[in-house]
């Protein structure tokens, strides 16, 4: 039995939040909680790089896989990566160091018990994309709503109550249906592993119910439009670091769920479903964007362009295609990045100036240089201009649109030029113009720790965007069986 | 010679109870020694339960009309051991408010040797009687703060549609032995002719009395009135110890004489347990007062009890005492929390008086979000382990619309579980409360949340103690 690596992944940042729970730091001064919850998260990173740089590119099966006897001959704890996870995880990973980089700035109250909510989130979304049975699975999905809430709720904005409690029902109400679909595919395959159940496939006739009980879960995960109003509320209300993971992973989580089970479990039904997902896809991308046109508050805007962002994801996923769906996994981890990014660009300015009103501010690239420049690295790779990796996920994934559906491709492609709007809009109504509100002046420049964050995630969305060699390594040979599996279980009957 | 081996449990406890009535009468300021004494009894009655009887298959005694098996020695050990703790943690609630008195504990233990007949009951008559002792001891222990106009009322209404649906019961019975000629469960169901239609009313009226007794919609109207009223120790006590008895009666009832007649009461069930789910859920909503609150959220974990029930499998019965053991712990840790809830001699029960509790008291908060979130469900704590089983029975019957229904109900119900969570952590501080709490108390609290938080490390442990229950 080799070392139990992913266990640890997923282990460790709740043992570093246990620690935190039993220190007691003197009145006002939490230094010991941040640097126990750095630690963690750091040496946690470094675990997935390794995990990372010892995986088998060659081949999709997948690796690292633990297997246990959970509930006596009906569950086990299983848990491995593909090419397709491992992405994921790293992506995770990486983020949360930064978001507690971050709480320095903006966490005002109760900072060690924040940093024990992140820390405990951070074991759920890692188990998330570890768990290799459907039930391990729900039950990391489910679990990361409790702090998630929780963030929400103790540290967000003026209307946090509101947002806390639609974001968790929104979720809990789809997630219910899918925790149906699991007990029905226990009930009907006698299995609830997922690489059994790739072999075995699953029979047809069930599939189409089973698929939209996912479907309702992932769909308000993602979140798709129509059911995507809880994101806009919940971005807003949420303190920084809540938007970061929410956007950075919470939301990838769908996108994974329809990659690794829509469409690994229910091929037949994901074939029935397409068009619904292409017209919901082309709807999210296009209306969103006008949507986050219109908006006057940052936040807001940045959580519109998310929406219509994972609108590409779920269209690229479902060309079924290299391209397409090799499009969405970059697409993801850029957005992932990127939005981190954003979001944390505009907690730099909150912190400073306490609005995130798009009016209040004007003209600041003289006053803060070093932010406008950053800021513009970010605009430009959310909306997907060459050499960022923006530009890698989009393109991909409408070259794999073109060759399914030519409208559909013609109207996303619509969606891509909507985006560009709104964010160079946004940047040139926040950094340049005339400097009308005088308080700006005050404004001090990002400072250490800021610069540090904001560098860290502008190397990557750089780098990926002129060499995403790595990444594709990483995910073609699973995208690739993914496929031919997809293909050769379309035929059960 | 019967073996009466088999029976010493409730022989010990009848004579235990004698022994502590004559105690209280000749001795003075005896109060404290009976607590301690009841308590006891308690612990050496479980003791002897797991001794006597645990290994035991199936036994049935006294011309069968008394049965021994897996399923009544765990749920006699599940009540003994609940009346136990709700003995151990109430001492301090019962102080304050003078209630400190023998007739506490003496009535307990009259109610749990009711309910160890219960349990055991292969016999309409032995199930009658049964049931009416303990009854009897519940309604006085419901009016026990008797200077308090609401526990007065609580414990009188409760009397009176106690009664009620006794009478109803009664007459089922007396339906059934018409048409089967025999009280006892074994031979009626040999005697059964599933054509008989009348029979059907029999069924009915015993399973609305049932119904009544757990507080099932729609025969639940009294719950709430008499869970607000009553004492708090004795509303912890309503909440956990009776339905265990209750819910092995229905099982026995529904399974051993009419498994054959499942079409005519199997959706009288289901009927039973989407009501309780949905109404608990929805009704639960407006609660300002927290044991009124709890008094509906047990009528939805009830539905979802019956739920398992409806199958009509061994696995759906299974699923169902796995359900309500956990349910039972997660309403003793509330009540802990409750209980701790003092200040100045004065206990506190609304939902408000819980406001910024987290900032005080960052400990007890912390137990409260892990018993709440576990009530509403949510993994990985151990309330979504109850459900999840709940639900693989049921899908596994192809119940889907009872999966669903339930399910859906499940984030209605989170709704208000999470009103209180807010409420908790979001809102603003109040006074502090008392600290010193018993030893007992905290024990139990800490103990029951530490359950709750790591059940999902061991979850085959309670499945297989379980899974030797076979009632078909």
């Amino acid at each position: 039995m080799n070392f139990p690596i992913l266990s640890s992944l997923i282990l460790l940042p709740t043992i570093g939040a246990l620690f935190l729970f039993f220190t007691k730091d003197k009145e006002g001064n939490n230094s010991t909680a941040k640097y126990v919850s750095l630690f963690t998260t750091s040496v946690n990173f470094l675990i997935s790089i390794y995990l990372w740089v010892s995986f088998d590119q060659s081949t999709s099966n997948f690796q690292f896989i633990e297997d246990r006897t959970w509930i006596e001959g009906f569950i086990n704890y299983k848990v491995g990566v593909d090419g397709i996870s491992i992405l994921f995880i790293i992506l995770t990973t990486f983020i949360t160091p930064l978001c507690i980089i971050s709480v320095n700035n903006s966490v005002k109250k109760r900072l060690r018990d924040f940093l024990i909510a992140i820390l405990i989130l951070e074991s759920f979304m890692i188990g998330v994309f570890c768990a290799l049975d459907l039930v391990v699975f729900y039950l990391f999905f489910e679990a990361g709503l409790i702090p998630m809430f929780l963030i929400i709720g103790i540290w967000g904005g003026p209307r946090r109550v509101y947002s806390a409690f639609k974001f968790f029902l929104y979720t809990l109400l789809g997630s219910v249906l899918m925790l149906v679909a699991i007990i029905s595919i226990y009930w009907i395959s006698g299995t609830t592993d997922v690489i059994k159940l790739y072999e075995l496939g699953i029979d047809a006739k069930y599939q189409n119910l089973l698929w939209l009980a996912f479907f309702s879960s992932f769909a308000v995960k993602t979140p798709m439009w129509p059911v995507h109003t809880w994101l806009p509320d919940a971005h807003v209300e949420a303190p920084t670091a809540g938007s970061v993971l929410l956007a950075a992973i919470l939301l990838k989580m769908a996108g994974y769920g329809f990659i690794r089970f829509s469409l690994g479990l229910f091929p037949v039904a994901s074939e029935v479903f397409t068009p619904l997902i292409y017209a919901l896809s082309v709807i999210a991308i296009i209306v969103t964007s006008l949507i986050a046109l219109m908006q006057e508050d940052m936040k807001k805007l940045i959580a519109y362009s998310s929406v219509s962002h994972m609108g590409f994801v779920t269209l690229g996923v479902f060309t079924i295609q290299q391209q397409g769906i090799e499009g969405s996994i970059i697409q993801m981890i850029s957005h992932g990045l990127v939005s981190a990014a954003l979001f944390l660009c505009v907690g730099v300015v909150y912190d400073r100036m306490n609005s995130r009103l798009i009016s209040s501010y004007g003209g600041i690239v003289t006053i803060i240089p070093k932010y406008s420049i950053l800021f513009m690295i970010f605009t430009l790779a959310a909306l997907g201009l060459p050499g960022t990796s923006g530009f890698v996920g989009e393109f991909l994934i409408l070259m794999g649109v073109f060759k399914d559906n030519f409208l559909v491709a013609v109207l996303a492609s619509i969606g891509v030029i909507l985006g560009a709007a709104y964010m160079l809009w946004l940047y040139k109504r926040v950094v340049f113009g005339k400097l009308i509100n005088s308080d700006l002046k005050s404004m001090t420049d990002l400072n250490r720790s800021e610069y540090f964050i904001l560098t860290c995630l502008a190397i990557p969305t750089l780098y990926f965007g002129f060499y995403p060699d790595p990444l594709i390594n990483t995910i073609e040979v699973s995208v690739n069986d993914l496929i031919d599996m997809y293909n050769k279980n379309l035929l059960i009957k | 010679m019967e073996n009466f081996n088999l029976i010493l449990p409730e022989i010990f406890i009848a004579l235990s109870i004698m022994f502590l009535l004559v105690l209280g009468v000749f001795k003075k300021e005896s109060s404290k020694l009976v607590f301690n004494i009841s308590q006891l009894i308690l612990l050496i009655t479980t003791v002897i339960t797991i001794n006597e009887t645990f290994a035991i298959d199936r036994v049935t005694l006294f011309k069968d009309s008394v049965v021994i098996d897996h399923m009544s020695s765990l749920m006699k050990i599940i009540t003994l051991l609940g009346a136990f703790l709700v003995l151990t943690i109430s001492t301090n609630y019962l102080k304050t408010f003078k209630l400190f008195k023998i007739e506490y504990p003496v009535l307990i233990l009259s109610s749990v040797l009711g309910m160890m007949v219960m349990i055991s009951s292969n016999d309409l008559i032995v199930f009658y009687m049964g049931l009416e002792l303990q009854s009897l001891a519940l309604y006085v222990l419901a009016t026990f703060n008797r200077d308090q106009l609401q526990s007065s009322e609580a414990g009188l209404k409760y009397f009176v549609l106690s009664a009620l649906s006794s009478g109803l019961l009664l007459y089922g019975c007396s339906l059934i032995y018409g048409f089967s000629g025999s009280t006892n469960f074994d031979i009626i169901s040999n005697q059964l002719n599933s054509d008989e239609y009348v029979l059907t009313f029999g069924i009915v009226f015993i399973l609305v009395g049932l119904a009544f007794k757990i507080s099932a919609v729609p025969f639940h109207m009294w719950a709430p009135d008499v869970y607000q009223g009553s004492p708090t120790s004795v509303t912890l006590f309503f909440t956990m110890v009776p339905k265990i008895a209750a819910l092995t009666v229905f099982i026995r009832f529904l399974y051993v004489p009419f498994l054959n007649l499942i079409d005519q009461w199997q959706m009288i069930i289901v009927f039973l347990s989407i009501a309780s789910m949905l109404f608990g859920a929805i009704a639960a909503i407006g609660q300002t007062n927290i044991k009124r609150l709890i008094a509906y959220s047990s009528i939805g974990h009830i539905g979802y009890t019956l739920a398992g029930l409806a199958t009509g499998t061994n696995e759906g019965i299974q699923s169902s005492i796995v359900y309500i053991s956990i349910y039972i712990i997660m309403n003793l840790a509330l009540f802990s929390c409750l209980l701790m809830l003092k200040r100045n001699n004065k206990y506190y029960e609304n939902i408000e008086d819980l406001s910024g509790l987290s900032k005080n008291h960052p400990l007890l908060s912390l137990s409260l979000l892990a018993i709440l979130f576990s009530l509403a469900g949510i993994p990985p704590l151990a309330g979504f382990f109850a459900k999840f089983y709940i639900f693989k029975a049921v899908i596994e019957q192809s119940m889907f619309f009872l999966a669903v229904v339930g399910l859906l109900s499940t984030v209605v119900a989170a709704f208000y579980y999470l009103r209180i969570i807010k409420i908790i952590y979001f809102d603003e501080e109040k006074e502090k409360y008392d600290e010193d709490h018993s030893i007992w108390l905290k024990f139990s609290l800490t103990f029951s949340t530490i359950l709750i938080l790591l059940y999902f490390i061991f979850p085959s442990q309670l499945i297989d103690v379980v899974s030797r229950i076979n009632i078909i």
